[in-house]
């Protein structure tokens, strides 16, 4: 067969630009760190070959994923994660569901602009936007300043650096995450449905939650997904939202590799971040699999 | 139609809850005064500060220079990787292939950034400019591969072919006919590697070395040490030259639907 440039020259790229640096992780994750530059022992050499790594794969050091069963900070980190992305989901779907809801009923030809406009603001800096809200939730910083001047408060309230502000930065952060899939599923649903049970009788809450919600669930799985996943390994937002002693595991990670230099604990937490990332797209897949034989 | 109150209440909430915060620091980047709180006037003394701010200027020119190199070369390779997936239904590693190009689009921005770091260590590289802007062109490519491979997916092949039948070599047909029908999709991918390398924070940093500071990088350093009206305004120039670029990608894919 011949060989066809279109394909090789990409081919070679993913490979040494993806699946290299990938196994280059695995390998790491279970190495031991060394006070050495760079600053880890290798558990397999490339040049050792096979049969060489198969006998050392009896004696891999499965120090590093020990060390975070054992110790407490990757535990509490892990669960301090899982919490604060938790709550976090739950804000943007307080926020998000009620907005998708306007949207998919708004006249047809405003839907796009409505849709465009939640958008946009994902494409500007990240980083800015996060930035943002520092100003407006600093004890000195916006929120506080206009609470005060209206007299509802004497003391500025503790907005900044603590859970509640990277919970309003993982909502402010993720939130079209959550409209998106939500307006997906309402804009295809059949309003007859709920207008009949209006006509049978039932209050307008009571026809949305008995017919309307029940029919968007799946868009609220993709879309709490969609939040909580990347939540989960947040850095940026507890780093410049959150005090100093906020426990999230991707600063954590962050920490262990620049602060204390501990690469091959870095990579055996990159690795069980990527795996906690695998089950959701696991189920992703499910239900688009049910879909289609449905 | 009309819209319930409840409807409306919610579509100018969730709008407003997207956009004060931007338009704030926007609006503060005007201020005269220092302090985040007190408007002191309308003055454009930031912006000519930022002028005069040379390591915020050189992470500036880092950044434009590492995005521009970084979107080139990722949209060749990005577009070169559609074409093959499109084209050749069936070639050997096919799977993998595809595999490897679209996994990166979901990887956690820290684990690409680590695992490149990890190569360019394994590898003995000098980290600096060269090696941000391979990272960059490593994740964005999927992203370019993206975008091209949806434009071919709706491309009709009965182009091509009679082009073939009318005696157009393989490369002139390619050239002729293909190329021009793609190329909004090529150019809006171009556009948001562009946009892509000049927003990430996390990648660059794993991947820099001593000298080369991105804008990111810059403004984040800044930021950790709290709030300045000189940030606001960098801010606000970033998010006016990305605006502008977003509605040019808008444009350009939209242009490719219409036609």
């Amino acid at each position: 067969m011949k060989i066809r440039p279109v394909i090789l020259i990409p081919f070679l790229w993913l490979a040494l630009f993806f699946l290299v640096p990938l196994t280059i992780v695995v390998r790491l994750a279970f190495s031991e760190s060394a006070q050495a530059r760079p600053p880890y022992r290798p558990a397999f050499a490339w040049a050792e070959g096979w049969p060489v790594w198969l006998e050392k794969a009896k004696s891999l050091s499965l120090g590093n994923f020990e060390a975070m069963l054992e110790e407490t900070l990757y535990i509490d980190a892990l669960l301090s994660s899982a919490g604060l992305a938790a709550n976090g989901t739950a804000l943007v779907l307080l926020i998000a569901y009620p907005l998708a809801y306007a949207i998919a009923r708004a006249p047809r030809d405003r839907r796009v602009l409505l849709l465009t406009l939640v958008v946009v603001p994902f494409w500007t800096s990240f980083l800015i936007r996060i930035y943002a809200w520092i100003a407006l939730l600093k004890p000195e910083g916006l929120i506080n300043y206009a609470l005060k001047s209206f007299g509802l408060i004497d003391a500025p309230l503790p907005l900044f650096g603590n859970h509640l502000a990277i919970v309003i930065g993982i909502a402010y952060s993720y939130l079209p995450f959550m409209v998106l899939p939500l307006y997906a599923t309402l804009e295809k649903l059949d309003w007859s449905l709920e207008e009949a049970a209006r006509d049978l009788g039932a209050t307008r809450l009571r026809a949305f939650w008995r017919v309307t919600f029940p029919q968007t669930l799946r868009g609220l799985i993709v879309g709490i997904l969609l939040v909580f996943v990347p939540a989960l390994g947040e850095f940026i937002i507890p780093d410049l939202l959150g005090g100093s002693d906020t426990l999230m595991i991707g600063k954590v990670m962050w920490s262990e590799f620049f602060g204390n230099r501990d690469w091959p604990m870095a990579a055996a937490l990159a690795m069980l971040l990527l795996c906690l990332l695998a089950i959701p797209l696991v189920i992703l897949r499910m239900l688009e699999d049910r879909r289609e034989t449905a | 139609m009309r819209m319930s109150r409840f409807n409306i209440v919610s579509l100018v909430f969730g709008i407003a809850f997207l956009y004060l915060p931007i338009l704030i620091v926007m609006i503060y980047s005007f201020n005269a005064s220092k302090l985040v709180t007190v408007w002191g006037g309308f003055s454009t003394q930031w912006y000519r500060g930022l002028l005069a701010n040379k390591p915020l200027m050189d992470a500036t020119f880092v950044s434009l220079r590492v995005a521009l190199a970084s979107a080139l070369g990722a949209t060749i390779i990005g577009t070169m990787a559609a074409l093959a997936l499109r084209r050749h239904r069936r070639f050997v590693g096919r799977g993998l292939f595809a595999f490897m190009l679209f996994v990166p689009l979901v990887l956690p921005e820290i684990m690409t950034g680590l695992s490149l770091l990890l190569l360019f260590v394994a590898l003995d590289w000098d980290r600096g400019f060269w090696t941000i802007t391979l990272a960059h062109m490593a994740f964005t490519t999927s992203f370019v591969a993206l975008i091209v491979d949806a434009r071919l997916a709706d491309l009709d092949p009965s182009y091509e072919e009679a082009a073939r039948d009318l005696g157009a070599s393989p490369l002139s047909a390619f050239m002729r006919v293909t190329l021009p029908m793609i190329l909004p999709a090529i150019a809006a991918g171009c556009l948001l590697a562009f946009t892509l390398s000049l927003d990430d924070l996390v990648i660059a940093s794993f991947t820099s070395g001593p000298g080369a500071t991105t804008l990111p990088m810059r403004l984040y350093g800044q930021m950790r040490l709290g709030v300045t009206p000189e940030i606001n305004a960098a801010s606000t120039v970033l998010i006016v030259s990305v605006t502008l670029i977003v509605i040019v990608i808008a444009w350009l894919t939209r242009r490719h639907r219409q036609a």
